[in-house]
């Protein structure tokens, strides 16, 4: 089981952080909300549509209103930046060339992409590769978008990108965000609400200063980073010394 | 002997199961057609990568294979006296069995393979996750244009592989051996008959390159997403096709002749 009883409301206008150590499920949180895989029991709810029973083609209709950024930017990688960004529109519009290139350009901005819209997956750094999904997913104006540990493996530089853009594409395109992520000060920087999630349950949610501020042992590890704690250093086994005297006899 | 038991069963069921998943996903593509026919540009660009990359090797494959047919059939039919029909048996041999079976085989190895390569590397860095997300049905937008794709290019490859393979036949027969030009030509003409030998091995390519194109992109969309399931799917792509290739060659051949 990958989660046991969880209730999340996650507040439209707001940036909701969803944290948690490596395991616990923030990925398929946000598959689950996406509707790409289906809780066996339970309901999840995105703009007052349940996920769970929609049909196939009710359910592409609602992801037109959702954006994804995936943790390696997922770009197509047979398309340069300026196609990418494109093939939302294309896909799903019937406008015109001259409209698209208007819509890339004016999503290229935003990310500060605009003169890399000729360059291939490729040849972007990480960074770039994401601001270029970030655009990508903004493309048919959604109202909330989803990011995948957005800020996993970047540069001082690209993270305070990464983490401004976030805060200001909600701010300005009245977007609702949820971010995943388990970097603990960029994510709390930028977010209303913090869910802390551990062993398939939420064990603390609240502002940033509240999860800081908080008794609970979980909330206290996570947030300040303890190596032992309730989530524990050493994985479960047997007696250390049973093992060690067992050398030779068992693996 | 209960353990081998249960690892029949076992696979047993994962083979039912990716049979059945097979057929789902070539019922979506299929469904995916009627579609597609309003964006031939799509299937175009798929068949560059699957049919016009696929000609060196296909034209050089298919020279040789008709020169090695011409060198092996002048040999035999010399002792009868009946080197004249060189060219009847070097383009039956070419349009009725091997044009249609070599071509396939290259073309699983080549351009099934890519699709398989191409379409799990797509899932393992989540862009056929990405179009879900975007709302674009990636079997209908990725995998659809490209079984289509192959299933035009394959019977056009095997026409040129035994297109090529008469000239290599010529090449040997005629410009190496002294067969007279005008009986290879004539007798061809003559006794080949288009029904019953041209049509049949167009029907044999177009059998084939349904199957080649369908097994590689379920191998690639079935892929495990990491280097290693890639590599597998690979595999297998190359290893079922040439075996469905060989098995459905002997039904379509006892069904037809």
């Amino acid at each position: 089981m990958i989660f046991d009883g969880i209730d999340m409301d996650i507040q439209r206008g707001e940036v909701t952080a969803i944290m948690g150590p490596s395991g616990t499920g923030k990925t398929t949180l946000l598959r689950l909300i996406g509707g790409q895989i289906k809780p066996l029991t339970g309901s999840i709810k995105v703009d007052g549509i349940e996920v769970t029973s929609l049909s196939r083609s009710a359910l592409f209709q609602l992801r037109k209103r959702m954006g994804m950024l995936f943790q390696n930017g997922a770009l197509l990688t047979d398309m340069n930046v300026y196609d990418n960004i494109a093939f939302p529109i294309r896909e799903h519009t019937q406008l015109s060339e001259k409209m698209i290139r208007t819509l890339v350009t004016m999503k290229l901005q935003v990310v500060g992409l605009r003169g890399a819209r000729e360059l291939m997956p490729n040849e972007l750094s990480g960074g770039m590769a994401r601001r270029v999904a970030m655009a990508r997913a903004i493309a048919l104006d959604p109202m909330m978008m989803m990011y995948d540990e957005p800020f996993t493996g970047q540069d001082p530089i690209s993270m305070g990108v990464l983490v401004r853009l976030i805060r200001e594409l909600n701010d300005t395109l009245g977007l609702t965000s949820i971010v995943v992520s388990h970097d603990i000060e960029e994510a709390a920087s930028i977010s209303d609400t913090i869910y802390l999630l551990s062993g398939g349950k939420v064990v603390a949610h609240g502002s940033s200063k509240a999860l800081h501020e908080s008794g609970s042992e979980w909330a206290k590890q996570f947030m300040n980073g303890l190596p032992d704690g309730p989530v524990p250093f050493h994985y479960p086994a047997n007696d250390y010394a049973e093992d060690l005297l067992s050398a030779g006899v068992n693996k | 002997m209960p353990n081998f038991i249960q690892h029949l069963g076992q696979s047993g069921i994962f083979f039912f199961q990716r049979l059945g998943r097979a057929h789902i996903l070539l019922g979506h593509i299929l469904l995916g057609i009627p579609g597609m026919l309003m964006r031939l540009p799509l299937v175009i660009q798929q068949m560059y990568f699957v049919g016009v990359l696929s000609f060196l090797i296909i034209l050089v494959s298919g020279f040789f294979v008709g020169m090695v047919l011409g060198l092996q059939g002048y040999n035999t039919l010399v002792d009868f006296g009946a080197e004249e029909m060189l060219g009847v048996m070097v383009s039956v041999s070419l349009v009725t069995e091997l044009g249609p079976v070599v071509a396939a085989l290259l073309f699983a190895g080549r351009a099934g393979s890519a699709l398989t390569a191409e379409i799990g590397l797509m899932k393992a860095t989540e862009q056929l996750s990405a179009m879900e997300m975007m709302a674009i049905d990636p079997i209908r937008r990725v995998l659809t244009p490209r079984f289509l794709a192959g299933f035009i290019s394959m019977p056009l490859l095997a026409a040129l592989f035994s297109a090529v393979g008469i000239m290599g036949g010529d090449f040997v027969g005629v410009g190496l051996l002294g067969v007279d030009e005008g009986s290879y030509w004539s007798q061809m003409q003559a006794k080949v008959d288009f029904y019953d030998d041209v049509m049949n091995g167009v029907i044999k390519s177009i059998v084939f390159g349904g199957v080649v194109t369908w097994i590689a992109v379920f191998e690639g969309y079935d892929a495990v997403p990491t280097s290693e399931g890639v590599s597998r799917a690979t595999t297998r792509t190359v290893v079922h096709s040439s075996l469905a290739i060989l098995g459905l060659d002997f039904i379509l051949t006892a069904i037809m002749f």
